[in-house]
């Protein structure tokens, strides 16, 4: 029948054609939606999440046009393919969502987190956390005899990463900020 | 020209120039400055209902019946939360209506003010947009973009939470041509080489089906027309949901009926074996596929939808066309034609050979019965003698919504006005006062059961006090049927709180109302019940008594395929396993 060459699932004009949408791998991709910065819109958008049982591994939110009242929110979730494009078109059904861009295959892009690490010890374990910390190019923004707060920027991995070398030297608290990304190049 | 004025006069300009001619409400503190201006003008009409429920499913029924917005007004608090079920029931049903609330002065939000709710944190996911107005000044813009809203691309319900100092304030009152709609515009036509696609598959198919949902009576009668027009050009079979009754006319000679749990064995079963299916303007609601992983497996689907979010939401299919209905069927007809209108005759011709096979079961045949009233017989009676009236149907939830369905016939688009997607008890009748206020001669009947009838049974006054000459047909079996229908067949016959005591006489209640009841229980009675009923100057509550343990068939048990139905009594022993159990 399907001499049209037709994919179960698939719209023909996104790259998402090709991806298999039965798949039931589990992916994470990252969205990004332009939406007015007006009262509720977070709501709106988290709302979504949670009454449709959709995962949000983390969240960012900020105005990024003063002027034109927008707000940049990054998401990263998870999901099957059919998940992630369900995710996607009632992001776009919400009013005040000018644009959904799922970064994750649009192209290549630049992701950044920003977090901060109290760590808390003296002796060796101390040298050891800021011979680390150099090597990750975290930055010192606060120290006490007995302690240091960390800045770090980067992949989420890369932060993951250096959590898990400062756990056993002395981490106290982290904050993270959640990802915010743009892809690469000109458009 | 602007001009200035308070936030109440606002409401009543911004209403007026929507074209808004009726508005169902109920009053209270937090909308008195509303109620003050309404009572200063004569161009719009306020119904008083007897509960906010009442206000929504009536302004519902409104919109469905006219294809222009609904209207409803609530006070704060009590009022809007009142209102929740009515605009969920307007959400799943994607029915366009617009709700304005009141709500506690700006300076009192958050301080758990008397009668203060959260309403736009409340109706968030109810609605398809609400706006909390913290201005005067942008009063008439925010009620223009939610006609906007309500009305464009997929219809629904928005709602504007209005504070009572933001109506006593004044301000700059803002036309529609000049309020700020334009960032919200759906896409309406569909992508042209899908459509090509399509009408590709059209010339090819072996086994085709139309599957037509609400979508095409929200896309208004062109739409329905330019099916119609489709359906006898082709020759294929079309079926429809509950939602979409109408668009094609049910006397039409392609019409396999209605599809879907209660749905027809003839329709269900092209459903199930088509090769080609065409869905237009309908979602795949569970109550129509059954069991997912073997809904029509054979079959290339085709999935015509003006909201992206329908497509690929639990079944995959084929070919997506996002756009509004009535705008891709005239394009798929224009292309269609000028590449020569090519069927494959001989295997649409076989293909209804097969279906006529299916249609020969008879699926609807029922026992008849000279003692006892069936349900089925009581629906052939009421179709029989009001099918030639200019008539509108609204229901209530249950078996009875079930054979109304199946039993009576709609020509036309919008004569049908029933709960879908949420399934509201309570809906009809509220619904025929919104019907009848919009179509004052018309006959409206709402086919009720006692238990759902007693739900919003309030409305009663309302019809009373507006002259609505409303007809509620009650199929009384003393039993919350569809609920003990379900114990029998999937929980032993234990039948947990099903039936219904202490029922109200339902004559003497209609007498209380201040309006007329009959109630009869005799089959050669029925028919002259009827006529005193479709006979008489104003409200009428018939209450026919119906076997009490009539079942509906068909019927697809939950968890089982289409082509797996019950067809009556005899097939209904052990017929749900455990796993459709868990399933509503
Ligand atoms: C507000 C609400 N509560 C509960 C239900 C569950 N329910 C579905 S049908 C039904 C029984 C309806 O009984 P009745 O109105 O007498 O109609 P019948 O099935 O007997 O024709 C119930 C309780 C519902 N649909 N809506």
């Amino acid at each position: 029948m399907s001499a049209l060459n037709l994919k179960k699932g698939s719209s023909r004009k996104s790259a998402y054609d090709l991806r298999d949408p039965n798949s039931e791998v589990i992916e994470t991709h990252t969205i990004a939606c332009v939406v007015d910065n007006e009262a509720g819109v977070l709501a709106r958008v988290i709302g979504l999440f949670s009454g449709r049982g959709y995962n949000i591994d983390s969240l960012t939110v900020a105005e990024i046009d003063h002027l034109g009242h927008r707000s940049r929110i990054t998401i990263v979730t998870t999901g099957t393919p059919a998940v992630i494009e369900q995710i996607k078109a009632q992001l776009g059904r919400i009013v005040p969502v000018h644009e959904v861009h799922d970064l994750t295959v649009e192209g290549r892009t630049v992701e950044r987190e920003l977090a901060l690490f109290k760590v808390a010890g003296t002796g060796d374990k101390r040298v050891e956390a800021l011979r680390l910390a150099d090597i990750f190019r975290a930055n010192v923004v606060d120290s006490t005899l007995e302690s240091f707060v960390f800045e770090i920027t980067g992949t989420p991995e890369k932060i993951e990463a250096f959590a898990e070398l400062m756990r056993p030297l002395g981490l106290v608290e982290v904050a993270r900020t959640g990802v915010a990304a743009l892809s690469r190049g000109e458009s | 020209m602007t001009r200035q004025m308070t936030g109440a006069k606002m409401v009543v300009q911004a209403l007026k120039d929507q074209g808004v001619d009726t508005v169902f409400g109920y009053p209270g503190g937090a909308v008195l400055p509303i109620y003050d201006e309404i009572f200063q003008q004569n161009d719009i009409r306020h119904i008083l209902v007897r509960h906010e429920q009442g206000a929504v499913h009536a302004a519902e029924g409104y919109a469905r019946s006219t294809g222009k917005p609904g209207v409803a007004l609530v006070t704060s608090g009590p009022g809007a939360t009142n209102a929740v079920t009515g605009l969920t029931d307007a959400l799943l049903d994607s029915i366009p209506i617009v709700v304005l609330s009141g709500q506690v002065p700006t300076f009192m939000i958050g301080t758990d003010g008397f009668q203060e709710a959260d309403t736009v944190g409340i109706t968030r996911p109810c609605t398809k947009h609400n706006w909390l107005v913290r201005e005067t000044d942008k009063l008439a813009d925010t009620i223009h973009q939610a006609f906007h809203v309500s009305t464009s691309g997929r219809p629904g319900p928005t709602l504007v939470d209005i504070p009572k100092d933001v109506q006593f304030a004044n301000g700059t009152y803002v036309p529609p041509t000049k309020a700020a709609t334009a960032h919200y515009a759906p896409q309406m036509k569909g992508d042209m080489e899908a459509i090509t696609d399509l009408a590709e598959l059209i010339e090819t198919a072996k086994k085709p089906v139309f599957y037509t949902g609400g979508g095409v009576i929200n896309s208004g009668p062109a739409a329905s027309q330019l099916l119609r027009e489709l359906v006898e050009a082709t020759g294929f079979p079309i079926t429809s949901t509950l939602m979409g009754l109408g668009a094609y006319p049910a006397s039409g000679d392609k019409w396999i009926g209605m599809l879907g749990m209660h749905g027809l064995y003839e329709a269900n079963m092209a459903m199930h074996d088509c090769d080609l299916m065409i869905c237009v303007g309908a979602r795949f609601d569970d109550r129509i596929t059954g069991r997912l992983d073997a809904f029509s497996p054979g079959s290339t689907k085709v999935h015509i939808d003006i909201d992206p979010s329908s497509v690929n939401k639990v079944v995959p299919v084929d070919l997506p066309i996002i756009g509004d209905v009535g705008h891709v069927l005239e394009d798929l007809l224009r292309i269609w034609k000028t590449r020569g209108r090519k069927t494959d005759k001989a295997s649409v011709s076989a293909w209804w050979d097969e279906i006529k096979t299916w249609q020969a079961r008879d699926c609807l045949a029922y026992q008849g019965d000279d003692k006892v009233i069936q349900p089925q017989y009581a629906m052939e009676r009421l179709e029989a003698l009001t099918k030639d009236k200019d008539r509108y149907v609204t229901t209530e939830v249950g078996q009875h919504q079930m054979w109304a369905a199946q039993f009576l016939g709609f020509e036309d688009p919008g004569r049908w006005m029933t709960s879908g997607g949420l399934g509201t008890m309570g809906y009809g009748l509220p619904a025929s006062v919104g019907v009848q206020m919009a179509h004052p001669d018309s006959l409206v009947v709402n086919v009720a059961g006692d238990a759902s009838w007693l739900m919003n049974m309030q409305e009663m006054g309302t019809a009373v006090q507006f002259r609505l000459p409303v007809k509620q047909f009650i199929l009384n079996n003393e039993r919350l049927g569809m609920v003990r229908q379900w114990q029998e067949l999937l929980h032993g016959e234990r039948y947990s709180h099903s039936w219904s005591e202490s029922l109200p006489d339902f004559v003497k209640l209609a007498e209380a109302f201040g309006c007329k009841g009959r109630v009869v229980s005799d089959p050669a009675e029925l028919d002259d019940a009827i006529q005193e009923m479709l006979e008489y100057d104003g409200p009428f509550i018939l209450d026919v008594l119906v076997e009490k343990h009539a079942n509906c068939f068909p019927m697809i048990p939950s968890g089982e395929p289409h082509n797996n139905m019950l067809m009556g009594e005899a097939d209904t022993q052990g017929a749900i396993g455990s796993s459709g159990a868990t399933l509503v």
